[in-house]
C-alpha cells in the first residue's frame, strides 16, 4: 500500500540530541513512527530530555545491531552530514534519507560515488529535504504529520514546503496519498524523479502520481520521457519558478537557470509532450490532479 | 559567490596555472603607475586595461582595451576607470567600473574555451573545453554541441593525465603547447576540488606563438555551502558587487533575492516562495523579492527578514506565506510581531499561515491586535495582497 516506508519501518535518528533533530523524532513519534534509536558521537548511553525511551548509541552500527533499525533520518549539521550518510550506507541502513540543508556539493560528489560503487541497493533519499512518509503508518523527516490522509496518490517533489502544499489540498479534497517522498532541492541527491516514479508506478497501493519540479537541471525532462515511454498510471505535475530571472540562484542550491537551461517553459513543455496536466499555479495541484482521476 | 577576473588570476598563480603578467589596481592612480611596471615586467609596451566587474561581455561593453603605447594605456585607465559599464548581463542600469586589472599584452595564436562545472546528470565534475574561444559559448552550445568536449572527473581517481592529452588531442594541439595544456589542467582542476569552487570558466583559455599556454580570463564562483571551510576566501568579498538588502539577508543566513516589483514576500522553503512570486504574478502582482527565510530560522531572523522587506520604498503590501515544516508557525509570528513593534507597519500585511504549530500561531497573531488580513490558503494570500499593492500604488499616485 506504499513505497519505502511502512509499519515495518525501525527508525534511528543520526543527530537526535540536537534542538531540530530532537524536536522532530518527538513528533515522529506522536505520528507513529517506530523511532528504535538515536545516535550521536559522544552521547551513547545518555538520555534526550523528551526522549527517554530512545536508547542512544555512538554510532550507527550499534543501533542495527541492537535494534535491526533498517532506516536512518540524517539531521546532523552540514559539515558532518556526508560522514553520517556514510556511516549509514557502511553500517548496512538500507534507506537513508538525509534532511541536512547546506552540505557542500564535493562532499555530495563523493557520497553518490561511494553510494554507488559500494552501496548499490542502499536508497538515499535528500539531502536538503522534508524526508519521507506513509500516512497512518511512518513519517520520517520534517514534514507536519496532520496534512496527511491515506490513499493512493504518490507525491514526489524537489521542494518540501510545495509537498506539503500539494498533500494539504489533496487531503482538503479528500485525496489520501500512499507515500510521500521529497527528493531534496540540491544538485548532487540520492533519489531522483525517475527511481520514485518507478516505485509509485510498481505499487499496487499507488493509483496515480503528483511530481513537483522547480527549475535548475533537466531531471523533470528525464522523468518526463521516462513517464511517457513507462508509466501507464495518471500522472500530474507543477514547476515552480515559472517567473524566476536567469542567473539566480532561488534559495535551492540546484534550483538555478544557467546557460540558458532549467527554464520552467522547457520543463512544462516536456512534461505536456508526455502527456502530464500540469497545473497552472501551484494552488491547483490538488484539483489538477483531482480532475485526472475523477 | 563570485570574485572578479584578477582575483580568479591570483588564486590561479598560488596553484601554478599560468596567468598573463598584471597588476590590479583599485583607483586610477593606482592603474596609471601599473602601467610602466607591468611593460617593464613583461618586456613589452603592449598593455591591456581590463574593468574588473563580476558581469560578463565586459569586452563588447567597452571595458577592455588593448592598448600599443604608454599613453594609449593611460587614455585606456581614464576613460574605463568610473564609467558606468553595461553589458548583456549587468541590466540596462550598468555598473560602475571601480577596479581595473593592468596586464601584459600576448601575441595570441589561438583562443580556446575552457570550463568547470557540475555535471549534475552524473553527479561528477565536467571538463568542459572547445575550439571556439572568445565567443559566446552559450551560443556555441546551442548551435554546434559537438564543438564542446567534455572530460569527467571521477571522484576516486581526481583528474588524470590521459584526460589532458586527449582534451589537448581533441582541441588540436601537439608539440610543445599540448605538453603545457596537459600542465595547465592539473593545477586547475586541483584549484576547483580544494576551493570548493562551484563554476570555473576561462574564456579565451589561450595558446601563443611560443606554445604557452594561458588564461587570459578567469571567472570563479565557490560553493556558498563550503564556504565555512575557507574563511579566507571571505575576503575576496567585493561589497559593491552585491545589492545592500541581500548583503544585509546574508547575515542573517537568509536566502533573499531582490526583484523589481512591490510585493514584498515572506516565505518558508526555496520552492513555495519560487512559487509564491509564480502565484502573485498570476495574479497580476509583481513580487519584489524572493525570500526564503529558511527551516531553522529563529523569531531574532523572521524579525531581520521583515525589517529588510520593509526597508525598500518599493514595496506596497506584503505576503507572509508559511506551511510550516521544520519551520514552525509560532516562530514566524513572533519574528512578524517583534518587527512590527521595532519598525511599525506601513503597508498592508497579508499572512498566511498553515502547518506544524498553526494554531498557536495565529492565535498570537490574532491577540498581537496588529492590522494582519488573514489568508485562507495560498491563492486566497495572492489575490488578496495584489488588490493590497494596487490600492497603496493608486494612493501614492494620487498623492
Amino acid at each position: 500500500m506504499s513505497v519505502l516506508v511502512g509499519y515495518n519501518t525501525r527508525l534511528v535518528v543520526t543527530g537526535m540530541s540536537g534542538a531540530s533533530g530532537a524536536f522532530h523524532t518527538k513528533q515522529a513519534i506522536e505520528y507513529g513512527t517506530n523511532v528504535v534509536a538515536g545516535v550521536t558521537p559522544g552521547k551513547g548511553g545518555a538520555k534526550v530530555a523528551g526522549l527517554e525511551q530512545v536508547p542512544m548509541f555512538d554510532t550507527v552500527e550499534e543501533s542495527v545491531k541492537h535494534h535491526g533499525a533498517n532506516a536512518a533520518v540524517v539531521y546532523v549539521p552540514p559539515p558532518f552530514a556526508a560522514d553520517s550518510i556514510l556511516e549509514c550506507a557502511a553500517a548496512g541502513v538500507p534507506l537513508i534519507v538525509a534532511i541536512t540543508e547546506g552540505i557542500p556539493v564535493r562532499d555530495m560528489v563523493r557520497v553518490k560515488y561511494v553510494l554507488e560503487r559500494d552501496y548499490p541497493g542502499t536508497v538515499l533519499i535528500g539531502p536538503n529535504c522534508p524526508g519521507v512518509i506513509t500516512p497512518g503508518q511512518c513519517k520520517i523527516g520534517i514534514m507536519p504529520g496532520y496534512i496527511h490522509k491515506p490513499g493512493g496518490v504518490g507525491v514526489v517533489s524537489r521542494s518540501g514546503t510545495l509537498t506539503y502544499e500539494v498533500v494539504h489540498q489533496l487531503t482538503t479534497l479528500g485525496i489520501g496519498q500512499s507515500t510521500a517522498i521529497g527528493i531534496g532541492g540540491d544538485p548532487v541527491k540520492g533519489t531522483d524523479f525517475i527511481d520514485a516514479i518507478k516505485w509509485f508506478a510498481e505499487d499496487p497501493g499507488t493509483s496515480s502520481i503528483f511530481m513537483i519540479g522547480e527549475i535548475g537541471g533537466d531531471s523533470e525532462e528525464r522523468a518526463a520521457q521516462f513517464i511517457k515511454d513507462n508509466v501507464k498510471k495518471p500522472v500530474g505535475a507543477f514547476i515552480g519558478g515559472q517567473t524566476a530571472p536567469p542567473g539566480k540562484r532561488m534559495g535551492h542550491a540546484g534550483a538555478i537557470i544557467s546557460g540558458g537551461k532549467g527554464a520552467a517553459s522547457d520543463k512544462i513543455a516536456a512534461l505536456k509532450e508526455a502527456g502530464i496536466s500540469v497545473a497552472p499555479t501551484p494552488a491547483e495541484m490538488g484539483t489538477t490532479l483531482a480532475k485526472l482521476i475523477a | 559567490m563570485k570574485i572578479h577576473e584578477y582575483q580568479g588570476k591570483q588564486l590561479f598563480q598560488k596553484y601554478g596555472v599560468p596567468v598573463p603578467i598584471g597588476i590590479p589596481a583599485m583607483t586610477a592612480e593606482e592603474a596609471l603607475a601599473a602601467i610602466p611596471k607591468v611593460q617593464q615586467l613583461s618586456g613589452t609596451d603592449i598593455v591591456v586595461v581590463k574593468a574588473q566587474i563580476h558581469a560578463g561581455g565586459r569586452g563588447k561593453g567597452g571595458g577592455v582595451k588593448v592598448a600599443k603605447t604608454k599613453a594609449d594605456a593611460e587614455a585606456a585607465v581614464k576613460q574605463i576607470y568610473g564609467m558606468t559599464l553595461v553589458t548583456h548581463q549587468t541590466g540596462p542600469e550598468g555598473k560602475k567600473v571601480q577596479r581595473l586589472l593592468v596586464e601584459q599584452g600576448l601575441a595570441i595564436e589561438h583562443e580556446y574555451y575552457l570550463g568547470m562545472l557540475l555535471d549534475r546528470a552524473t553527479g561528477r565534475v565536467t571538463v568542459m573545453a572547445s575550439i571556439e574561444g572568445g565567443m559566446d559559448i552559450e551560443e556555441v552550445a546551442a548551435k554546434t554541441p559537438e564543438k564542446i568536449l567534455k572530460e569527467s572527473i571521477d571522484p576516486a581517481t581526481g583528474w588524470q593525465d590521459w584526460q589532458g592529452r586527449k582534451l589537448a588531442k581533441a582541441l588540436g594541439l601537439s608539440g610543445k603547447a599540448a605538453v603545457e595544456f596537459g600542465k595547465f589542467m592539473k593545477p586547475l582542476v586541483k584549484c576547483y576540488d580544494e576551493l570548493d569552487c562551484s563554476l570555473l570558466e576561462i574564456n579565451p583559455l589561450i595558446t601563443t606563438k611560443e606554445g604557452k599556454v594561458l588564461a587570459l580570463d578567469a571567472k570563479i564562483n565557490f560553493d556558498d555551502n563550503a564556504m565555512y571551510r575557507h574563511p579566507e576566501l571571505e575576503e575576496l568579498r567585493d561589497p559593491n558587487e552585491e545589492d545592500p538588502a541581500e548583503l544585509e539577508a546574508k547575515k542573517y543566513d537568509l536566502s533573499y533575492v531582490q526583484l523589481d516589483g512591490n510585493i514584498g514576500c515572506m516565505v518558508n522553503g526555496a520552492g513555495l516562495a519560487m512559487s509564491t512570486m509564480d502565484i502573485i504574478n498570476f495574479y497580476g502582482g509583481s513580487p519584489a523579492n524572493f525570500l526564503d527565510v529558511g527551516g531553522g530560522a529563529t523569531a531574532e531572523k523572521v524579525t531581520a527578514a521583515f525589517k529588510i522587506i520593509t526597508s525598500s520604498p518599493a514595496v506596497k503590501a506584503i505576503f507572509v506565506n508559511i506551511f510550516g515544516g521544520i519551520m514552525k508557525c509560532d516562530t514566524i509570528a513572533a519574528g512578524v510581531i517583534q518587527a512590527v513593534k521595532e519598525v511599525g507597519l506601513k503597508v498592508p500585511l497579508v499572512v498566511r499561515l498553515e502547518g506544524t504549530n498553526v494554531e498557536i500561531g495565529k492565535k498570537m497573531l490574532a491577540e498581537s491586535k496588529l492590522n494582519i488580513v488573514a489568508a485562507a490558503d495560498m491563492a486566497d494570500g495572492a489575490k488578496k495582497v495584489v488588490e493590497a499593492a494596487a490600492g497603496q500604488a493608486s494612493k501614492g499616485v494620487s498623492k
